[in-house]
């Protein structure tokens, strides 16, 4: 019988499962938005921002990307919503806002 | 040519876990494991064995290091009793349900409390249902057979799955018996080396324990129950293949003397042997009795139980264990419940005793069978009976 490749979790069926569920590609996460359980999300001041790359060193997820501009912003599809960039930014230039808000 | 050696269950044990050539060792000492941790450690500061002798803070980190270990595709071995298996119970799940071959000696031992460093069978029933396959040893021949045979069994690319290998704290963990070791040759005839296709590997990245949301939970554990039952061909390979090589031969259920055999008596463990020997006396005398070893307990082996028992009118189940507030001990009530379904099937009687290192006698053994002939008979208000306990047991009703 011909087989789709199962595209999201929710097409496995118990047999397309690994060997205690390896996954055996890396980078896996990045197939699957994983942000959408944030309850803040950061907003960047640009006037503020002085480029230093701070956010994007310290986010735990690899959520920050450098935009073409040159400044570092939250891709929301992988953003959880920490705060860490927001916390150790030095200027001030993230602000954590509550998601309803927006 | 092999050789014949006096050695204690725990040293026969360290012996195997030399002799499969293990690459990690992450145990725990506590009463009465310590002479195998204690052994191993010994070997390896002689150089007689070429591993990593991980020294831990504890059970539950001794278990954890064996995770990683297994993950990088080594050969991994722990040991542990009672209250140690307690403290690792979390990792125990963990162990199974990621489908790492680690091998775990249980020197079989009462749970606390009061206190007792003796030895009975709750702290292997409290582990029961963790996805293991687990074996029960009935001497200290057997305890080295058997952890040999689980690194064969478990690291199999078939199955990939931990083993515990069950022996009686001190009844058999203490006490030096005639054991009969083999040549490295043989040894190393039986047991391939360990190729774990997945082994984590920092050239080709991959994700080993990934989180399991609502979607996929139920599908992992699916897959999991199923490999667990289907080990069992590896498992009966295995024995075949053991007995192939070193002569002697393995049974998920080992059956004495009971053909014709009108009552059955049913023990795991070292007590078989005790067992055994009240047999022998019974049918001195004439009476039909016979006595299965359950040395396989998971996979259960449904289909040789029945096979085995299918003959007799009454089946008297030996527990060491108390499953409080129960029907009746948790090996009977497996039994109990494997035969259910049967058209014919035999009484199912229960008992319970030999509990925190509680000695159980032939002379035991015979009383079991004559009241557990007369309650298969007329019955019993009682669930199950106690065997060896002072004042009369009442109130253990269903």
């Amino acid at each position: 019988m011909a087989k789709k490749k199962p595209k999201t979790v929710s097409d496995l069926t118990w047999k397309d499962l690994e060997v205690g569920n390896i996954v055996k590609e890396a980078g896996g996460a990045s197939a699957r938005k994983t942000g959408d359980w944030r309850t803040e999300r950061p907003v960047l001041d640009k006037e503020k921002c002085t480029k230093c790359a701070l956010c994007w060193l310290y986010c735990p997820d690899a959520a920050i990307k450098p935009t073409e501009e040159g400044y570092y912003e939250a891709d929301l599809d992988y953003c959880k919503g920490c705060g860490i960039c927001a916390n150790i930014c030095p200027v001030g230039a993230i602000t954590m806002t509550q998601e309803e808000e927006q | 040519m092999s050789k014949r050696v006096g050695l204690e269950a725990s040293f026969a044990a360290a012996e195997a876990a030399r002799m499969a050539n293990v690459d990690v060792i992450a145990a725990y000492p506590i009463t009465p494991q310590t002479h195998i941790p204690e052994r191993l450690a010994e070997m390896v500061a002689n150089g007689e064995l070429e591993a990593a002798y991980i020294p831990v803070e504890s059970e539950h980190s001794a278990l954890s290091a064996c995770l990683g270990s297994a993950a990088v595709g080594a050969r991994t071995f722990t040991a542990t009793a009672g209250q140690g298996l307690e403290l690792m119970h979390e990792v125990v799940y963990v162990a199974s349900s990621m489908r790492y071959p680690i091998v775990m000696t249980v020197c079989n031992r009462a749970l606390s409390a009061p206190l007792s460093v003796w030895g009975d069978h709750s702290d292997a029933m409290a582990v029961r249902d963790t996805g293991w396959i687990q074996v029960f040893c009935q001497n200290n021949q057997e305890a080295f057979d058997m952890t040999l045979w689980a690194f064969r069994v478990g690291e199999d690319s078939r199955v990939l799955l931990p083993v515990m290998v069950h022996f009686d704290g001190f009844s058999l963990s203490h006490v030096t018996e005639p054991v009969i070791l083999p040549e490295q040759e043989e040894v190393d005839r039986f047991l391939p080396k360990f190729q774990y296709a997945f082994a984590l590997n920092p050239d080709k990245p991959m994700t080993h324990g990934a989180f399991g949301p609502p979607d996929i939970y139920s599908e992992t554990k699916v897959a999991q129950e199923v490999a667990l039952r289907k080990s069992k061909g590896v498992i009966l390979q295995g024995w075949q293949e053991f007995g192939d090589v070193f002569g002697r031969y393995y049974d998920p259920v080992e059956s004495y003397k009971i053909e014709g055999a009108k009552l059955l008596l049913l023990t795991m463990g070292s007590f078989s042997e005790t067992a055994k020997a009240a047999i022998d006396t019974k049918k001195d005398s004439g009476e039909s009795v016979g006595l299965i070893n359950l040395r396989l307990w998971r996979p259960f082996p449904f289909e040789e139980l029945r096979q085995a028992v299918k003959d007799a009118e009454t089946l008297v189940v030996f527990d060491r264990c108390i499953s409080f507030g129960g029907p009746v001990g948790p090996v009977c009530s497996e039994v109990r419940s494997a035969l259910y379904n049967e058209k014919k099937r035999p009484a199912v009687v229960s008992f319970i005793g030999g509990l925190g290192g509680r000695d159980v006698s032939v002379k035991d053994f015979e009383y079991v069978i004559d009241r557990g002939r007369e309650v298969a008979q007329k019955g019993s208000k009682e669930l199950f009976e106690m065997v060896g306990i002072r004042g009369q047991v009442t109130g253990i009703r269903g």
